[in-house]
């Protein structure tokens, strides 16, 4: 992993901040430069809410290296009250009894380890929501 | 007046029980429960660390402190034993993740299980001294016990946030001491994966006489008896030194119980202390009065006074209560996912 890219990453990846288009409102996560609705291109930074509903998701069990300490794991779709849509693990669950539609919350996880002396990566994981 | 504004927890959701630890190592479990009057004790996933657990339990801090806003936050110190990188700062991350940066000051603490009430016991004295309007202090750990020693049935994960200021109190620090000394009673050399123990001579030399001194010090120096306090917390190595200090000197089980954690929890390190405190404020009614003394090896105690105010009523359901956290939703997993867990399986690159 190259640490320049992760560092970049953070404003998405550790605090979930989005860009809102300040002409048509439309919210990207990732934020982005111009807006793919009206071609606006001002925005300004909203953070997106920590719990949704589940959309969809995978279950992988035969998972690339770094993962391998996690498998069987989820990756799912969630769509978050205020609308946005983000892909994520699913973390603390039992991959088998989960179903589309249940409620979930976003924690802030270790996401990846560049091996044994590498930089570590964080981000947001869905977890069940329990309370 | 300073003292803490708000308050969180957050604890991983797996447990290992005792019976499937001493199943493995061929040891007679009811002796250890018996023991260490312990249980269970949670375990960290592999994608918990002693930076998530941090950021988790300051969120939680923060929804409790109210119209505190991340950036006004000026210090932001994490005591631990188990920070996930040897070079590079956990507290760093975490004041990312809450967006805290950059105009804050950071630093990891490390005294064994005290590091996180080194953390509260420095914001404390930054927010009086005027030098910041609100700092962060956490105890978070994901400590390691070695395989098969006594430890393993103990060492477990957690961690607490506090956010220390001057206004809007949930507790105020009525008063605050430390005791210490050099006593070489549990320790860790560096590059070494598991720390080591002195057996009893952890207990009577180290615990008991720092416990006793730090909660007998703050105590005459605020002038208080234990009967004066409602509640008190003890650092929590296991479920028995806390209860036999408590009733060395002079506490009964009642004021004990609501913060005495460790049957349930397992020994967070530093963690332990500040998470008991949680758990009792969480319980805790407009002006208690409660008593936290910390212990960390090597070896040292410090003390706390606080007194509860009301604001504590408008804020402790603004976040997860810490029982909930620690009776609820649990994953009981088996000795092999736990050594997969803990990274006590040697694997090829």
């Amino acid at each position: 992993m190259f640490p320049a890219r992760e560092h970049r990453e953070y404003p998405h990846r550790y605090r979930l901040e989005a860009g809102k288009c300040k002409k048509c409102g439309k919210i990207f996560f990732p934020h982005r430069l111009i807006c793919s609705e009206c071609g606006h291109r001002e925005f300004e930074k909203v953070l997106l809410p920590d719990t949704g509903k589940l959309l969809t998701f995978s279950v992988i069990r035969v998972a690339p290296s770094q993962f391998v300490d996690q498998a069987p794991y989820a990756i799912g779709i969630a769509e978050l009250t205020n609308g946005v849509r983000l892909m994520a693990q699913v973390a603390d669950c039992d991959v088998d009894s989960l179903k589309v539609g249940m409620d979930v919350r976003i924690e802030f996880r270790r996401i990846q380890t560049d091996g044994h002396a590498g930089v570590l990566s964080y981000g947001y994981k869905f977890v069940p929501k329990w309370y | 007046m300073v003292g803490i504004v708000g308050y969180g927890a957050h604890i991983p959701r797996h447990r290992i029980k005792v019976e499937e630890i001493a199943k493995v190592w061929g040891a007679d479990a009811p002796s250890y429960k018996k023991g260490l009057l312990l249980t269970q004790k949670s375990v960290p996933p592999p994608d918990t660390d002693t930076i998530t657990l941090s950021v988790e339990a300051a969120k939680n801090a923060l929804r409790r402190a109210g119209n505190v806003a991340p950036a006004d936050i000026g210090a932001i110190y994490i005591g631990s034993e188990s920070h996930p990188y040897a070079v590079k700062p956990s507290g760093t991350v975490v004041a990312e993740a809450l967006g805290a940066t950059p105009e804050i000051h950071c630093a990891d603490f490390e005294f064994a299980c005290k590091a996180g009430s080194e953390a509260m016991f420095v914001c404390l004295g930054l927010v009086k001294s005027g030098y910041i309007k609100y700092g962060l202090a956490i105890g978070a750990d994901t400590s390691q016990g070695a395989p098969g020693d006594a430890l393993e049935y103990s060492a477990s994960a957690g961690a607490a946030a506090f956010i220390m200021g001057s206004e809007n109190l949930i507790a105020e620090a009525v008063e605050t001491y430390s005791f210490m000394t050099d006593t070489p009673d549990f320790w860790r050399r560096e590059y070494q994966f598991y720390p080591q123990h002195g057996g009893r001579f952890t207990g009577e030399p180290a615990y008991f006489k720092h416990v006793t001194g730090c909660a007998n010090g703050i105590m005459k120096k605020v002038g208080m008896k234990p009967a004066d306090f409602n509640y008190v917390i003890f650092h929590q190595p296991n479920g028995k030194f806390p209860l036999r200090v408590g009733q060395m000197l002079g506490f009964k089980k009642e004021q004990i119980e609501p913060g005495w954690l460790t049957p349930r929890l397992g020994n967070t390190y530093s963690g332990s202390s500040p998470i008991g405190l949680t758990s009792t404020l969480d319980i805790a009614k407009p002006g208690d009065m409660i008593l936290m003394v910390s212990y960390g090896s090597g070896a040292g105690s410090d003390g706390f006074v606080w007194k509860v105010t009301d604001r504590i009523n408008d804020v402790r359901d603004k976040a997860v209560r810490t029982t909930k956290l620690l009776d609820e939703n649990q994953f009981y997993v088996d000795y092999g996912t736990y050594a997969k867990f803990r990274h006590k399986i040697r694997k090829n690159d």
